[in-house]
C-alpha cells in the first residue's frame, strides 16, 4: 500500500472543507474524509498481515524515500511497522469520534473542522515518518491547530491555557531539536550526514554524545506526554479545550510524545536510555502517584480526566523506562488503550456538559435516569480507566507491571509496587466521580427535560468503545502486531 | 566586452531605466495618472525580477571594481522581488500620495546602490554602493512630511548611518594601510592577523552591525521603524537588511577568512545579545511596528548564529532564510500597511477581534507571524532550523541551545498577536477593509512563497548549487 495516501486523504478533506459552505456540508465532508481514513488504516493493517505472512522480514514495510532537502540530509522517508500501525488506527478512530461529537459546532464551523483535520494530518505524518526531520516537521505542524482550537472554541480561561500549552509544547520541540542535532552530528557514520532513523540506528552514536543529548530528546518528547515536571499544560489545556480538541489532545497528541520517547530517544540512544533509566522511572512513578492524588482533589470532571491522564501516561513512561520487551509492549498498549479510553471519557463529559452546562461533580447528579446512554459510557470509560478486566486498561497496565517486575533491581520493584498501588487511588476517584455525578438523586430539576445522546454521539461512543473492548478481550491482536517492532528496539538495547 | 557589461549589469540597467523613465514623467507638465504609472513600474519591476532566468557569466569588470555571477544575479532578483512586493502592498498609499514619483525614485536609487554593493569587488565600490543605498532611504523615511515622528526617524537614520559609514571608512583606510590594496581578491590573500588589521576589521564589522541592526548597534531601529511610513519601514527591514547581509556574509567568508578566530568570538557574542535583547524588548511592545523592529533584531541574531558554521552551509542557509524572511515580513507589513492606511491604527490592541471582520487579512498576518516564529507548514520552520543547523556544524552547542530555547520566547510574542486577532472579543473591531486587487495579489504571492519554499525542496538545492563555487 502506498503510505502517501494516508496524508493525501486528510489533505483533500481539508481542502474540501474549505470549498463547501454551511455546517451540514462541512461536517459531512469531514465525516466522509475521516471515515475513508479509518477504512484505509484497517486496510493498511490487513496489508501488513498479508506481507508478514508472505515472509517479509524487513524492519519497516511499504517504505518510500524521496529527497526533500538532500544537501541538509533531510529526506521524506516514510514506512510503517506494527507500532506505527497501531498508532495510526488509534488516530483514525479518535478522529472519527471527534468529528462526530462536534456535529453541533455552530461557531466558525469551517475553521474548526479544518483545524481538526490539519491536526490529524500532523499526527498521521508523524507516525509514518522514518526521517527525524520529517517527523519533527509533522510534530510541529500539530502545535498551531491545538493553540487555535483551544483559544477560539474553548471555555474558561481559554487564551491562557492555549498559550501555556503552545509554549510548553514549543519548549519541548526546542529540546527535541537539540537532541536531533546531537544525533545528526555525532552519529558514527561515513559519508553524508543523515536524519534517517534506520541508518542512524545502524551506525550508532558515541556514548558521550548519547549521554549529553538523550535528556534533551527524552524530556522534549516527554513534555508532549506529560512527563513530570513538564506536565503542567495538561490540566489547563485539556479542560479549556472544546470536546473534540480534548479528545485529540489526550487521545492522540500525548501519544506523539510517548512514541517519540520510544522511537527516537530510546531506539537511537539505547546506551543513554539504560543510563538514565532510573531517572525516567523515578519521574514516571512521581507522575503516576502525584497524578492520582491530584485527581482526588478535583471537582471538575474535565480536570479529573486531565489529571488522571497524567497518571496514566506515567505508566507509558514507566514501561519505557523499565526497558524489557514486555514492559515496552505494555507501554505501547497503554498508549493505544489510554488514547481510546480518555477520548471516550472526554466525549462523555462533553455530551454531559453541552446539556447540563456544568462540569462540576457537586452540581451534577442522577443523570443515569435522564440520559442513560451518556451516563453508561461515562461509567464504562471510568471502569476502563481504573483497570477493570475485560477492557483495554486492564491488559495494558497488567503487561507493564509484568514487564516491570522482570527487572530484578530492588528499587525498580519498589517503583512498580508503588505504581500498582496507585490503582486503588484511581478506583477511589473514578467511583466517587461516577457515583455522585450520574447516580443518586437528580439535583437540578431542569435536568429532567434533557435529551439523551443523538445518533452521531452514539456512533462516536460506539466507535471508541469497540476499540476498547476488542483490545480488552483479545489483547493478542495488539501484542502480535507490536511484537516485531519491540523486538527491534530490544535488539538495539542489547547491542 | 559590451555584451559582458550588459549581461552582468542587466539589473542595474533595468533599474536605471525605470528611474529615468520616472524622472521624465516628473518633468512633464501634465499630472500623470497614478494607477497607470504604478502599474507600469510594477510591471517593469516584475521584469527585473525575472532577469535572473537569462544567461549569466562570471565576469569582473571595470578594473576589478565590479563582479557578476549566478549567485549575485539571483540575489539581485530577490531584492527586486522585495521591492516589487513593497510597491504592490502599498498601492493604495502611493495612489493617494501626490509625491509617489519621488517615492519610487528614492527607493529605486537605494535599490540600485544595493546592486552595486552586492556586485562590488573592491572596498571603495562597496562603500559607494552602501552610501547610495542609505542616503535615499533617509529621505524616504521623512516621507510623511506632516508627521513629526517621521522627521525624527529620518534624522536618526541619517545620523546613525553617517556614523556607521564613518566607522566603515576608517576601517577601510586602515585595511589599505596594512595591506596596500582594496581588492577583495587580493585582500583575502594578503590580510594577516596583526593588530592593525584586527582593529580595521572591528571598525568594518561595527559598520555592518549598524546596518543590520545587531545588538549593541540596534538602538536606532525601533524609532526609525515606528516613525517612517510603513512602505519605507518594510523596505528598510527586508530589502535593505537582506542586501547588507548578503555582502556581509560574502565579505566575511572571502576577505576576512584569515581573521576567523577573532570574528567567531565577536559574532557569537552579538548573536547571543541580539537574540536575547531582541526577544525581551519585543515582549513588551504595544506599537506593532516597534514590535516588528525588535522581532527583526532577534531574527538577525539567528542569522549571526548561522555565520558561525562552515562557509558553504552558512551562506546557503542564510540566503534561504532571507528569502523566507522577505515573504513573511512583507506579508505582515502588507497587512499592517493596509490597516494603517484605512484606519490609522497601529497598536496591537486595535487588532482585537480583527478576525470577525477581515478573515483574509487575519490569516495572512497570522501565517506571516507563524513563518517568522518558525512554525511548519510554513517555510519559516526550515529557514530557522537550517540556520541553527548551519551554526551547529562547527560545534557551538551552548549558543545553539540558547538560540533554540529563545525560539520559545519569540513564539510567545508572535502568538500574542495571533491571540489578539483570533481570540480577543471586541465590540467594534477594525472595520472591513478592502485592500484592492494588487495588494491582495502581493499578499497571495507571499503566502504561496511561504508554502512553496517549504514543500518544494529543489529551491534550496538550487541555492546550494549557486553558492558552492564562491
Amino acid at each position: 500500500m502506498n503510505l502517501l495516501i494516508l496524508l493525501i486523504i486528510p489533505f483533500l478533506t481539508a481542502i474540501g472543507i474549505l470549498a463547501v459552505n454551511g455546517l451540514k456540508q462541512v461536517r459531512t465532508v469531514a465525516f466522509i474524509g475521516s471515515m475513508i481514513q479509518l477504512c484505509l488504516s484497517f486496510y493498511l493493517l490487513n496489508q501488513y498481515h498479508i506481507a508478514k505472512e508472505l515472509g517479509d522480514a524487513s524492519l519497516m514495510l511499504f517504505e518510500q524515500n524521496y529527497p526533500w532537502f538532500p544537501s541538509m540530509g533531510v529526506y521524506f522517508h516514510i514506512g510503517v511497522d506494527g507500532i506505527s500501525i497501531s498508532m495510526i488506527i488509534l488516530t483514525a478512530l479518535v478522529v472519527v469520534a471527534g468529528v462526530l461529537v462536534s456535529y453541533g459546532m455552530e461557531q466558525l464551523h469551517k475553521e474548526f473542522f479544518f483545524l481538526l483535520i490539519l491536526l490529524s494530518l500532523g499526527a498521521y505524518g508523524f507516525f509514518i515518518s522514518l526521517d527525524l526531520f520529517t517527523l519533527f516537521f509533522f510534530l510541529e505542524v500539530a502545535v498551531i491547530p491545538k493553540f487555535l482550537l483551544i483559544g477560539i472554541w474553548g471555555s474558561g480561561p481559554k487564551e491562557r491555557s492555549a498559550m501555556k500549552l503552545a509554549l510548553m509544547l514549543m519548549g519541548g520541540s526546542a529540546m527535541i531539536f537539540i537532541g536531533l542535532i546531537g544525533v545528526y552530528f555525532y552519529s558514527n557514520e561515513v559519508g553524508a550526514r543523515t536524519f534517517d532513523m534506520l541508518a542512524l540506528a545502524k551506525n550508532g552514536i558515541s556514548k558521550e554524545a548519547q549521554l549529553f543529548f538523550f535528556p534533551f530528546a527524552f524530556a522534549g518528547f516527554g513534555a508532549f506526554t506529560a512527563l513530570f515536571p513538564f506536565h503542567t499544560w495538561v490540566p489547563d489545556g485539556h479542560s479549556s479545550a472544546p470536546t473534540a480538541a480534548s479528545m485529540f489532545l489526550a487521545g492522540i497528541s500525548m501519544k506523539l510524545g510517548g512514541y517519540g520517547c520510544l522511537r527516537v530517544a530510546t531506539f537511537l540512544m539505547p546506551q543513554a536510555a539504560e543510563y538514565y533509566a532510573p531517572v525516567i522511572i523515578l519521574l514516571a512513578t512521581i507522575a503516576i502517584i502525584y497524578g492520582a492524588f491530584a485527581t482526588m482533589m478535583q471537582t471538575d470532571l474535565k480536570y479529573i480526566n486531565a489529571y488522571s491522564s497524567i497518571s496514566h501516561c506515567g505508566f507509558v513512561l514507566l514501561g519505557i523506562g523499565m526497558l524489557t520487551k514486555v514492559s515496552i509492549t505494555g507501554a505501547v498498549m497503554q498508549m493505544v488503550s489510554h488514547g481510546l479510553m480518555t477520548a471516550l471519557f472526554f466525549a462523555a463529559i462533553g455530551m454531559m456538559y453541552s446539556r447540563t452546562h456544568t462540569r462540576l461533580v457537586a452540581q451534577l447528579g442522577g443523570l443515569l435516569k435522564v440520559m442513560p446512554f451518556i451516563s453508561s459510557i461515562f461509567i464504562i470509560a471510568g471502569l476502563c480507566s481504573l483497570g477493570l478486566p475485560g477492557f483495554s486498561g486492564f491488559v495494558s497496565e497488567m503487561t507493564i507491571f509484568v514487564g516491570a517486575w522482570q527487572n530484578p533491581n530492588i528499587w525498580y520493584r519498589l517503583a512498580t509496587i508503588l505504581s500498582c498501588a496507585s490503582i486503588v487511588v484511581t478506583a477511589v476517584y473514578i467511583l466517587r466521580a461516577a457515583g455522585s455525578s450520574v447516580m443518586g438523586p437528580i439535583k437540578d430539576n431542569h435536568f429532567l427535560k434533557l435529551e439523551d445522546a443523538l445518533w452521531n454521539e452514539k456512533l462516536a461512543a460506539v466507535v471508541l468503545l469497540s476499540g476498547i473492548v476488542v483490545i480488552g478481550i483479545a489483547p493478542f491482536l495488539l501484542t502480535d502486531l507490536l511484537s516485531p517492532g519491540t523486538d527491534i528496539i530490544m535488539e538495539q538495547l542489547l547491542k | 566586452m559590451a555584451l559582458d557589461i550588459i549581461i552582468a549589469m542587466k539589473h542595474e540597467l533595468m533599474i536605471g531605466f525605470i528611474i529615468f523613465l520616472l524622472l521624465f514623467w516628473k518633468i512633464r507638465s501634465d499630472e500623470p495618472n497614478p494607477s497607470a504609472v504604478i502599474s507600469v513600474v510594477n510591471g517593469l519591476l516584475l521584469a527585473t525580477v525575472l532577469l535572473f532566468l537569462f544567461e549569466s557569466k562570471d565576469v569582473v569588470l571595470f578594473n576589478q571594481m565590479f563582479k557578476g555571477n549566478e549567485l549575485i544575479l539571483f540575489q539581485k532578483s530577490i531584492l527586486s522581488l522585495g521591492m516589487l512586493i513593497v510597491s504592490a502592498i502599498s498601492f493604495t498609499w502611493l495612489k493617494n500620495n501626490k509625491n509617489f514619483l519621488e517615492f519610487y525614485i528614492l527607493l529605486l536609487s537605494s535599490l540600485l546602490g544595493m546592486f552595486f554593493m552586492i556586485s562590488s569587488a573592491n572596498m571603495l565600490m562597496f562603500y559607494l554602493g552602501l552610501e547610495l543605498s542609505t542616503i535615499p532611504l533617509a529621505a524616504a523615511a521623512n516621507f510623511d512630511l506632516q508627521k513629526r515622528k517621521s522627521s525624527e526617524a529620518a534624522m536618526k537614520l541619517i545620523l546613525s548611518s553617517a556614523f556607521s559609514s564613518a566607522l566603515l571608512l576608517l576601517g577601510i583606510s586602515f585595511i589599505y594601510g596594512s595591506t596596500g590594496t582594496l581588492l577583495f581578491s587580493e585582500l583575502s590573500v594578503s590580510l594577516v592577523e596583526n593588530p592593525l588589521s584586527i582593529f580595521a576589521f572591528i571598525l568594518i564589522f561595527a559598520g555592518f552591525a549598524f546596518k543590520i541592526s545587531a545588538v549593541p548597534f540596534h538602538l536606532w531601529t525601533a524609532d526609525v521603524y515606528e516613525g517612517s511610513p510603513i512602505p519605507v519601514t518594510a523596505f528598510l527591514s527586508v530589502v535593505s537588511k537582506a542586501a547588507v547581509t548578503f555582502v556581509f556574509v560574502s565579505v566575511l567568508f572571502q576577505v576576512f577568512q584569515s581573521l576567523a578566530l577573532t570574528w567567531t568570538i565577536a559574532i557569537s557574542l552579538m548573536a547571543f545579545l541580539s537574540i536575547v535583547i531582541g526577544n525581551l524588548f519585543a515582549l513588551r511592545q504595544q506599537n506593532i511596528k516597534r514590535f516588528l523592529a525588535f522581532s527583526a533584531i532577534a531574527q538577525v541574531g539567528y542569522i549571526l548564529v548561522a555565520m558561525l558554521g562552515f562557509a558553504e552551509v552558512a551562506q546557503s542557509s542564510i540566503f534561504f532564510f532571507l528569502i523566507i524572511y522577505l515573504f513573511s515580513n512583507l506579508a505582515a507589513f502588507g497587512v499592517i500597511g493596509i490597516v494603517s492606511e484605512h484606519t490609522g491604527n497601529e497598536n496591537i490592541d486595535d487588532y482585537k477581534g480583527f478576525y470577525q471582520t477581515n478573515k483574509f487579512l487575519s490569516w495572512v498576518l497570522a501565517i506571516g507571524l507563524f513563518a517568522l516564529a518558525g512554525v511548519p507548514p510554513t517555510a519559516g520552520f526550515f529557514g530557522k532550523f537550517f540556520l541553527l543547523m548551519a551554526g551547529a556544524s562547527k560545534g557551538n552547542y551552548i549558543l545553539i541551545i540558547i538560540a533554540a530555547l529563545n525560539m520559545v520566547v519569540s513564539f510567545y510574542y508572535y502568538l500574542r498577536i495571533v491571540k489578539v486577532i483570533f481570540m480577543d472579543g471586541n465590540e467594534n473591531p477594525i472595520a472591513k477593509t478592502e485592500a484592492g486587487l494588487i495588494p491582495n495579489l502581493a499578499l497571495l504571492l507571499c503566502m504561496a512563497g511561504l508554502i512553496v519554499l517549504s514543500v518544494y525542496g529543489p529551491i534550496y538545492e538550487y541555492i546550494v548549487h549557486i553558492v558552492q563555487p564562491y
